[in-house]
């Protein structure tokens, strides 16, 4: 494949409270084998040497585990492979494509700039009710608390979540409900996690309401846009626990 | 440097503890299981309402018969038409109950993405569900103009009480006419769109589909437990509007 060259329109907006609007951009000799945020850092040497602002956006680890990066592209969250933005390549894309570039948009996560939104809403959700409490020293025997192999498999594919919030940005109530279903199903199968069980799932869904993500009519886009694949039984778990807690009298 | 959180304000003796609003009933999936078993009060009723229009294939006597026996079911337990008021008031209970949380869901939805994206198209599911909901409801308001509460005849040739009187001929009148027809078909196919979405949508939110599986298998039943509903209150008009019945 050889290389590309590439309309860009980028959402640019230079603070929180600016208007922002989309920017045209043109970049050329684009290697088909580069990933999209190493194809904005040529955009941005490109206008940090024209002495242009360079465009804002997230990234951290590169290698699709740290949850950093997230960007819509031409209407899909993290572009059109089921993957991370930043282990999206430039060959899924044709020469003389031209690509929208949005942030992903959601009140709770306002823009800090151009393409940087802030994600503290899912942090406080976290910190609502998604942990355990364990005593500290000795660490406890790995065989005290047996785990059953189906459940054990089923917390680890919900532990897959990154917290990229690519569900609320795909979402069309723009909720947060795969996020959280994500957390509730991880630790809700394991042993550590059934003391806490029902204060947990009120506390992280008034949390999640209260940062004003909306409400799940189980549409679906959610798992269509999660680069981890995180599947819609985990919102169905979410629900189950909700009820069991309401039956419990929280 | 410690400064005055809310987290202390608990421990301090000068403070009583404040009223919990942490509550399961205050969420946002508190709505969508009023939704759901509002919804499902409606997909019970549509069955047994649909399987009742099927009687017009057998015929006047059957399909009167049957409307009359509605109305005196449970007599003398019962008074008359005491069974069709109970079943009438927990629907406009559902229904107010579902459209709340409809439009409660509908309006967060709109302060939750105040910016809409570019190039992202609204899923058309979501699109079905709303647009398509508040049709059925304008529809339903005119069902009932129709058949209950005014008895119209939209039929030039056939009008009068012995027509609208008559639940049977006001059925065939009505269907005699190709609009009506229209009208009705539109309604199917919304209501269709609802049903395929709402039965799945009603058994996720009751956390009945925890696994991958359980999942498909739930948008399979959604899927034909609207093309049974549908179908079946498609078959009568569309018999007589192809002269079946007369
Ligand atoms: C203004 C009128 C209406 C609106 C706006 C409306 C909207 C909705 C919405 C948004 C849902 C939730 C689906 C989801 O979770 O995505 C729903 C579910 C449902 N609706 Fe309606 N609806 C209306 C009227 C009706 C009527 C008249 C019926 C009965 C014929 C009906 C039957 C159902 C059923 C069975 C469900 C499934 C329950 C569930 O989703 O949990 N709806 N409706
Ligand atoms: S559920 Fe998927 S899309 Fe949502 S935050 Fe987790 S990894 Fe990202
Ligand atoms: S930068 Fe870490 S997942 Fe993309």
């Amino acid at each position: 494949m050889s290389n590309m060259n590439l309309t860009l329109k980028i959402w640019r907006q230079a603070g929180p409270q600016d208007k922002g609007q989309l920017v045209t951009y043109r970049v050329t000799d684009i290697s088909p084998d580069m990933s999209f945020l190493e194809m904005l850092d040529v955009l941005n040497e490109e206008l940090n040497a024209k002495g242009e602002e360079p465009i804002a956006f997230d990234s951290d680890c590169r290698e699709g585990i740290c949850g950093m990066c997230g960007l819509m592209i031409s209407g899909h969250a993290h572009g059109p492979e089921k993957t991370t933005t930043c282990q999206l390549h430039m060959r899924s894309f044709k020469d003389g494509e031209t690509i929208t570039v949005e942030p992903w948009r959601a009140e709770a996560f306002p823009i800090v700039r151009d393409l940087v939104v802030d994600r503290g809403a899912f942090d406080r959700i976290i910190q609502s009710g998604g942990f355990i409490s364990a005593n500290t020293g000795a660490a406890p025997d790995a065989h005290a608390a047996p785990v059953p192999k189906d459940k054990a498999d089923r917390a680890f594919m919900a532990a897959e979540c990154i917290g990229c919030g690519a569900c609320v940005a795909a979402c069309p109530n723009a909720s947060g409900m795969l996020f959280m279903g994500a957390k509730i199903t991880h630790l809700g199968e394991l042993p550590q996690g059934q003391p806490e069980r029902d204060a947990r799932v009120v506390s992280m869904v008034n949390q999640h309401d209260h940062e004003g993500f909306g409400g799940c009519t189980n549409i679906g886009e959610c798992s269509t846009a999660c680069p981890k694949g995180i599947p819609q039984d985990v919102i169905s778990q979410l629900n189950k626990d909700l009820r069991t807690a309401m039956k419990n009298g929280r | 440097m410690w400064r005055l959180d809310a987290r202390y304000l608990s421990l301090m003796p000068t403070t009583t503890l404040s009223p919990r609003t942490n509550t399961a009933r205050s969420t946002t999936i508190a709505l969508k299981l009023l939704m759901a078993v509002t919804g499902l009060v409606f997909v019970g009723y549509l069955i047994l309402h649909a399987y009742g229009n099927l009687k017009a294939l057998a015929g006047e006597e059957a399909f009167n018969t049957y409307a009359h026996h509605l109305r005196t079911f449970g007599e003398p337990m019962l008074p008359y038409g005491g069974l069709l008021w109970a079943v009438r008031i927990i629907l406009i209970l559902s229904l107010i109950g579902h459209v709340y949380a409809a439009f409660r869901l509908w309006s967060r939805a709109g302060s939750a993405r105040r910016t809409k994206y570019a190039a992202v198209k609204t899923a058309a599911t979501s699109q079905w569900m709303r647009w398509g909901g508040v049709f059925i409801l304008v529809f339903v308001v005119w069902h009932l103009l129709h058949f209950t509460i005014v008895k119209i005849s939209p039929n030039a040739d056939k009008q009068g009480a012995e027509i609208t009187a008559n639940p049977y001929q006001l059925v065939v009148a009505s269907f005699e006419v190709w609009w009506m027809v229209i009208i009705y078909v539109l309604a199917m196919v919304a209501l269709f769109m609802h049903l395929k979405h709402g039965f799945y949508s009603a058994q996720q939110t009751l956390g009945l589909t925890g696994s991958p599986k359980a999942n498909a298998r739930a948008k399979t039943l959604g899927l034909g437990v609207a093309a049974l509903i549908v179908v079946a209150f498609l078959i009568p008009p569309l018999s007589i509007a192809f002269g079946l019945i007369n």
